[in-house]
């Protein structure tokens, strides 16, 4: 077997030494009736040849959006990552390295995650970020959790424009705490009212930026609603490129910024692993869930870096930690700052308005197929349009012409027959005119 | 271990070279990436447009490759050499399950692509949640878990959802005092109270204290097995047998699964669930802390509770079952999602590459040499260092502080002086039942070569130690590119973000 060292002779010398006659003999506190004879009946060992045919036949199953016309969003995008990233994230020393707890050796980690929370608190417009957590719908569940520490209160509302995996992610944490959700219902024309909804016992309010069906918000009278009770606005973002176009979340009044920073530096991969972003206002920070990494000197005087006021972490608070989370999404996050650090304030911003011409295009181009119609007034680069007709079937139909052409809103939102016929659309940097021509003919066909 | 007095020009020393943040290396204007510029003269954002920059430096590609690989060469991995740091499994992480994570037509998917356009990837989930439901012997898994503690927060709200189900909540989680961390904040965080279980002088759980806790109000015992001081719960039978008697569950933590994967299920150890770390036992890598992934196994009992999605065997192939009330395979008893989309598919694909390479019988030949490496540390430094617990021990080897007591050097300046030595350390501090512990895990994939270069190291540094030459102790390690940092200056006053200087900032 490739990857185990040690040979026959290396194996009874070291049994010899250890004063055992054979490897069994050190398993003996295992209840006999629970010791395994032999190997389970499973296959045995392959080469990599085996094995990477065996991926390949899996692979060639799926319809690779890489090469199909593809038009999904719903909080995972398909954006060009420039080669250098992958080249960069699979160095060995980032890869194979652990937690960064022994900072003499670990300054290579501890750099990036230093550079990761001011990219993340640049970007949101907050004060501080920490060093990610798993994904954008476990950060909004941390973002309630918290909101509830901070003002004591047991009541969380969402908006009607929050991401169904969030929204139910969130209800699945606070239901296990005794917290109450207040849902909107889903809305997709952007208008559902909230103001109303914000009392006393209200800890905070998530409303998400650009929404599920694509419309934009100003949160500024959400924030000053918010304040006015004594709730905290969370506000929650899906897509991470929209901030080089929009208003920054903390300029408009947030109070806790919850994201998924998967369209930078991150492969789709099915939807994980990605990376959740979490960045709050100064005085929230021993409230906040996850690592932070801090600045401070070495004994010789040199600025460094290390992990800190980890006495808000399981590991020393143990079940008075602010959140369980131990492992979290270190190489995702590495992967965003290294695809943010290329683009800079220059592409990154070129990129967001690239993103939104290519929605406006798309939108054009369907409003001229009859029988579709654009719902959305405002939108980043992802919007909902009107089919006239079940939306589910028609993206089978689209898929069986090779062409993935949005996400039916009842997948996500099934159940609800004033919904059936909306289907999500999202227009990246990677789809040209060509993918939406094509897009608008098989609809023309198909509807 | 002396530092090397050369001083340089630079402040660079040789391979030693000192890199400034990427906020201190901005060029206005200077882009890493080509793209059109855009005409946004009628833009549908309703106002809302970003009104001030982003504040992001400028860096070109060269820039940035160069940045990200210094900082890479400050950092220790696997690649770099041993990693014996005990509880964290730092094996060998081969380069076929990147090359496969990054197949077109995987790594590409979109998590919401028609099913149809998906069963490869679904044939792909199922295949690796067949092998671990093998490997454990339990009838169900869930796989959506982002982590090995996301997995336990999905085992103990299984446990909760199925004593609501029966309407007896329940209010006490019982967690033995050597555990990881997570296991009282997990329990916490699903609104139970913890009531620590006290270890016995051979270092398990401590039997009679551990019945006498029992009681009509504990929902689970939370029981890493093997344990944190690297041995098997021997009475572990009749830990579950009471545990079930009390009508309560027993979660196993699987952080350990290295140590017995193809030689002990514990399905038959009556583990009601357990999550699987596949960063650990699996091999895909830590990544500098993640991402992870925290598959859990379930129970008869407790398979219905499992949270959504899960992948069925469809009539027209594989399903994915998103909703409770699904039609083919929907369970209302599910406690719900825990996370966007599916899961970590990424790490479940290098994770199935892992299992497909090694097979049956290479599973079971990696926790043969996991334990016999171990046990060949514990052997060799029991002389010079003090074990804690007689062995054999499983996959790791614990010893504590006093072989050095008296001799001004502690646990943790041993540790950094293994730094200077070209080593990992070992784990510090943890567990806490015993004072100053050491914990070592050399898992499977180092030779025994290396095995003995790092023998020959420990015995070396604690007869130094011994020797009453503490001094370089107190200051290692010198030869990295940092020495000790300020842990405490940077928790009074937190700089958790870069910011302009003042004079640039003012402008």
């Amino acid at each position: 077997m490739r990857y185990l060292p040690l040979t026959g002779d290396n194996r009874r010398t070291m049994l010899d030494s250890i004063g055992v006659a054979a490897v069994e003999d050190l398993f003996v506190d295992v209840p006999k009736a629970a010791l395994l004879k032999e190997a389970i009946d499973l296959p045995a060992h392959q080469g990599e040849l085996e094995v990477e045919k065996a991926f390949r036949k899996m692979a060639a199953k799926n319809l690779n959006p890489t090469d199909a016309p593809c038009f999904l969003g719903a909080g995972a995008y398909r954006h060009h990552v420039p080669a250098t990233v992958d080249a960069l994230i699979q160095r060995g020393e980032y890869l194979t390295s652990y937690t960064p707890y022994q900072p003499e050796i670990s300054q290579g980690t501890l750099q990036y995650l230093f550079e990761f929370q001011t990219q993340v608190a640049l970007l949101t417009g907050m004060k501080v970020a920490n060093a990610s957590l798993y994904d954008g719908a476990t950060a909004a569940a941390e973002a309630v959790m918290m909101a509830a520490r901070v003002t004591k209160r047991n009541k969380a509302v969402l908006c009607g424009g929050l991401h169904p995996h969030y929204r139910e992610t969130t209800e699945t944490m606070a239901g296990f705490l005794g917290l109450e959700i207040d849902a909107a219902a889903p809305a997709p024309l952007g208008d559902d009212d909230l103001l109303d909804r914000i009392d006393e016992d209200t800890a905070c309010l998530v409303v998400q930026n650009p929404g599920f069906f694509g419309h934009v918000r100003d949160l500024t009278p959400l924030a000053e609603a918010c304040h006015a009770k004594g709730a905290l606005l969370v506000a929650v973002v899906t897509e991470i490129v929209s901030l080089g176009a929009l208003n920054a979340p903390g300029a408009m009044g947030a109070d806790i910024v919850a994201a998924e920073g998967q369209s930078l530096g991150n492969a789709l991969s099915f939807g994980g692993p990605t990376v959740g972003l979490f960045a709050v206002r100064n005085k929230h920070i021993r409230q906040m869930p996850g690592r932070l990494c801090g600045e401070t000197t070495d004994a010789t005087g040199r600025r460094g870096y290390v992990l800190t006021l980890s006495t808000r972490e399981q590991h020393i608070r143990r079940e008075k930690a602010t959140s369980n989370i131990c492992t979290n999404s270190g190489l995702c996050a590495l992967a965003f700052t290294i695809h943010l650090t290329l683009l800079g304030e220059e592409g990154f911003r070129r990129l967001a308005r690239l993103n939104h011409a290519k929605a406006i295009e798309l939108a054009g181009k369907l409003s001229d197929v009859s029988g579709i119609k654009v719902l959305n007034e405002t939108f980043f680069n992802e919007f909902t349009v009107d089919l006239g007709q079940a939306a589910a079937p028609v993206v089978e139909a689209l898929a069986g012409k090779g062409i993935l052409g949005g996400i039916p809103v009842s997948r996500l939102h099934p159940g609800q027959p004033d919904l059936e016929n909306l289907l999500l659309v999202a227009a990246t940097e990677t789809n040209g005119a060509d993918d939406m021509d094509a897009l608008c003919q098989a609809l023309r066909e198909v509807l | 271990m002396d530092r090397p007095k050369t001083e340089t020009l630079s402040g660079n020393q040789g391979l030693r070279i000192e890199e400034p943040l990427i906020f201190e290396q901005d060029a206005p204007g200077r882009c890493g990436v080509d793209l059109p510029e855009t005409d946004l003269a009628d833009n549908r954002l309703g106002g809302v447009e970003r009104q001030d920059p982003v504040g992001l430096p400028g860096l070109s590609e060269p820039q940035v490759v160069r940045h990200f690989t210094r900082l890479s060469q400050k950092n220790y991995g696997i690649d770099s050499g041993f990693y014996p740091l005990g509880s964290c499994t730092m094996k060998h992480n081969p380069r076929l399950n990147e090359k496969m994570a990054r197949l077109q037509g995987l790594g590409d998917l979109h998590p919401l692509q028609p099913e149809s356009t998906v069963q490869g990837a679904l044939e792909m989930i199922d295949t690796l949640a067949h092998w671990l439901k093998e490997l454990t012997g339990m009838p169900a898994v869930a796989m959506s878990p982002a982590a090995g503690a996301h997995g336990e927060l999905c085992g103990i709200m299984a446990i909760r959802a199925a004593l609501e189900d029966r309407g007896d909540p329940r209010s006490r989680v019982l967690v033995p005092e050597s555990a990881h961390g997570t296991n009282p904040a997990t329990a916490a965080a699903c609104g139970y109270s913890i009531d620590s279980i006290p270890a016995d002088d051979r270092g398990r759980v401590d039997l009679e204290a551990f019945k006498s806790m029992l009681g009509d109000d504990v929902a689970a015992i939370m029981l890493t097995n093997p344990n944190t001081c690297g041995l098997f719960e021997n009475d572990i039978i009749e830990i579950a047998d009471a545990v079930h008697d009390a009508g309560a569950f027993f979660y196993c933590d699987g952080a350990n699964f290295n140590a017995i994967v193809g030689r002990v299920r514990p399905g038959d150890l009556g583990v009601d669930c357990m999550h699987l770390n596949l960063h650990k036992t699996f091999s895909t890598p830590h990544g500098g802390g993640g991402p992870g992934s925290g598959p859990t196994v379930l129970s008869e009992p407790l398979a219905p509770f499992a949270p959504l999605p899960f992948v069925v065997h469809g009539k027209n192939g594989f399903h994915l079952v998103e909703t409770i009330d699904d039609p083919i395979g929907g369970s209302a008893k599910s406690f719900g999602r825990m996370k966007g989309f599916h899961g970590q598919m990424g790490m479940f694909i290098r994770s199935l590459a892992y299992i497909l390479s090694h097979g049956a019988d290479g599973l079971r030949q990696v926790s043969g040499d996991a334990v016999l490496n171990a046990n060949y540390l514990l052997a060799e430094l029991s002389d010079d260092l003090t074990a804690s617990f007689p062995g054999p021990c499983m996959h790791e080897a614990l010893f504590d502080d006093r072989f050095l007591k008296g001799t001004g050097v502690s646990t943790l300046d041993f540790a950094k002086a293994m730094i200077d030595e070209g080593f990992h350390p070992m784990t510090m501090y943890f567990p806490l039942v015993v004072s100053g512990a050491l914990l070592m895990e050399p898992t499977e994939t180092e030779s025994k070569d290396a095995l003995d270069q790092y023998i020959a190291v420990v015995k070396g540094l604690a007869a130094k130690a011994k020797s009453g030459n503490d001094g370089p102790f107190h200051e290692a390690p010198v030869l990295t590119p940092r020495q000790r940092l300020d842990e405490t200056a940077a928790a009074r006053n937190p700089v958790l973000r870069w910011t302009p200087p003042v004079e640039e900032a003012a402008e």
